[in-house]
């Protein structure tokens, strides 16, 4: 939690997320009909900072459900950003690791909040620059609306409608004191 | 598969930003402002190695390098950094333009700013040009080498080449050998090195170290062997031949004879890591076999001055001011 953030909800707490997350691994498998002959082509790319933990969570439970091997990376979208004359100060550019070629595999975008979809634009662009794709399937825990492009998650943990003013936090241990999913108002949301 | 232990995952922050608005030289920054630099310069350095070495970052922001002194190395590779990231870029040399026409540089800066120039980046012979352009033009500014003063995105690129090669500044000795006295890419990395905590050894003739030298927080030798005795990285400095017949020293031979790395010193020293800010007078600064030697890494430097600038204009384009 940031500390101006005052919690209106728990969403999800710590158990409630680690089932989110068995569900959703599964739904990889279903929607990209994932088996050990095509399991090589599927790639599960997590965006900074914390799509990247979920994105190592979800690998992990393949491979202890599944018995299969995916690849992980770590994708950075900062420098493709429009929001550049907009801002006063420069976002840290975090890193990128991708250590496979992206051309022709199934890649599964994960992030924690799907909200005004631009950070997916960026992510679908930097996606592009490294290679061609067969195809893109993006994975959120959260979908809190109010997106201002036409961007929908293909897998999703939860729906929650928002307003303007209201932020969700998803927060993972691995980064954060805490685990879960809340739905906070803060008085720098914009 | 990517191991738990990749340290992928930077600091949470995502506020740190460059304090100020021009990169006019290193002698103020502290070690969180460098770091910084040397962070995001490595990622940068990820898109040189793309298919497409292209970002869209700087979309829409015009840069202009204006360079009043002649130079091929940092113009160029200025420029590709500006077009890795996309920007739209103007060069102006001082050969064959309106300055061989008498135009003062405050003129030709206020004429290019009405052009709606986002950010200059200037090479100078006069110290303090870039600094003096900031009080005339809106735009924000980047030294690219203001005579002896400073030049301080070769000092960072210098750094983040010694970054790639130690795990920590703290106690590293790096050794700058030669003209000190007329040199600003010794008195960038001695501010920079400074605040990330090495140990700098200054070495050359009498005559061009500076009386003084040592309240800058370094170590002053004429003597080679005291300089690269325990020293981590020599730094050669390029020996200016056009300054040569001023009486600084008697002649090249004896300046390599008495300040020239050789191979002898690469068997005696068996770790010492090579560096020059280019371009180098092979057989003076530095042996012929030592430019070439597995333990130079003289190209390396040049490869992160694409990505150290690229870095520079993203931390510094915060201030371009929006219309």
């Amino acid at each position: 939690m940031e500390p101006q953030d005052t919690v209106k909800a728990e969403l999800m707490n710590a158990d409630d997320l680690g089932r989110t997350l068995d569900r959703m691994a599964r739904q990889i498998i279903d929607v990209l009909d994932v088996d050990p002959s095509n399991a090589g082509k599927l790639a599960l790319i997590g965006m900074q900072t914390r799509g990247v933990f979920l994105a190592r969570r979800l690998g992990r439970r393949i491979r202890a459900v599944e018995g299969m091997d995916i690849e992980v990376g770590a994708l950075d979208a900062t420098m493709y950003r429009d929001d550049f004359r907009l801002r006063m100060k420069q976002p840290v550019v975090r890193s990128t690791d991708i250590p496979f070629d992206i051309s022709g595999r199934n890649v599964v975008l994960i992030d924690d909040v799907l909200y005004t979809g631009r950070t997916v634009r960026a992510a679908l662009d930097a996606l592009m620059d490294m290679g061609r794709p067969a195809s893109v399937t993006l994975l959120v825990i959260v979908d809190r609306g109010l997106h201002e492009l036409p961007v929908q998650a293909d897998i999703v943990g939860r729906t929650v409608p928002t307003v303007s003013g209201e932020e969700v936090r998803v927060r993972l241990k691995e980064v954060d004191e805490m685990e879960g999913v809340w739905l906070v108002t803060t008085p720098r949301a914009a | 598969m990517i191991s738990e232990e990749t340290t992928m995952v930077a600091e949470r922050d995502d506020d740190t930003t460059l304090r100020r608005r021009h990169m006019l030289g290193l002698a103020d920054y502290d070690r969180d402002e460098i770091e910084l630099v040397l962070s995001t310069a490595r990622e940068f350095r990820e898109v040189l190695h793309r298919p497409i070495k292209r970002v869209p970052t700087l979309r829409d922001v015009t840069v202009v390098n204006l360079f009043f002194e002649s130079s091929t190395r940092t113009r160029i590779s200025f420029e590709l950094a500006e077009k890795r990231l996309s920007a739209d870029t103007v060069n102006f040399s001082a050969s064959g333009s309106s300055v061989s026409k008498g135009e003062t540089l405050k003129d030709t800066a206020r004429n290019i700013e009405a052009m709606k120039i986002d950010m200059v980046v200037i090479r100078h012979r006069s110290p303090g040009a870039a600094q003096f352009l900031t009080s005339c033009v809106e735009a924000v500014v980047i030294n690219a080498g203001d005579g002896a003063h400073e030049h301080p995105t070769q000092g960072l690129l210098d750094m983040l080449t010694m970054s790639d090669l130690f795990e920590s500044f703290e106690g590293l000795n790096v050794s700058i050998i030669g003209d000190i006295a007329h040199s600003r890419v010794a008195r960038s990395n001695i501010f920079g090195l400074n605040a990330l905590g090495a140990n700098v050894t200054v070495c050359g003739p009498q005559t061009m170290l500076p009386r003084g030298i040592e309240q800058l927080g370094v170590r002053a030798t004429n003597r080679l062997d005291e300089a690269l005795e325990g020293c981590d990285v020599a730094m050669a400095l390029r020996i200016q031949l056009e300054r040569q017949g001023v009486g600084l020293f008697p002649s090249l031979r004896e300046y390599h004879t008495r300040f020239g790395i050789g191979l002898q010193h690469l068997e005696r020293y068996k770790d010492l890591i090579i560096m020059h800010p280019g371009p180098v007078n092979r057989g003076v600064e530095l042996a012929s076999e030592v430019v070439d030697h597995e333990r130079a890494v003289i190209l390396n430097q040049v490869t992160n001055g694409v990505a150290v600038r690229m870095a520079v204009l993203y931390l510094l384009a915060a201030g371009v001011r929006s219309e």
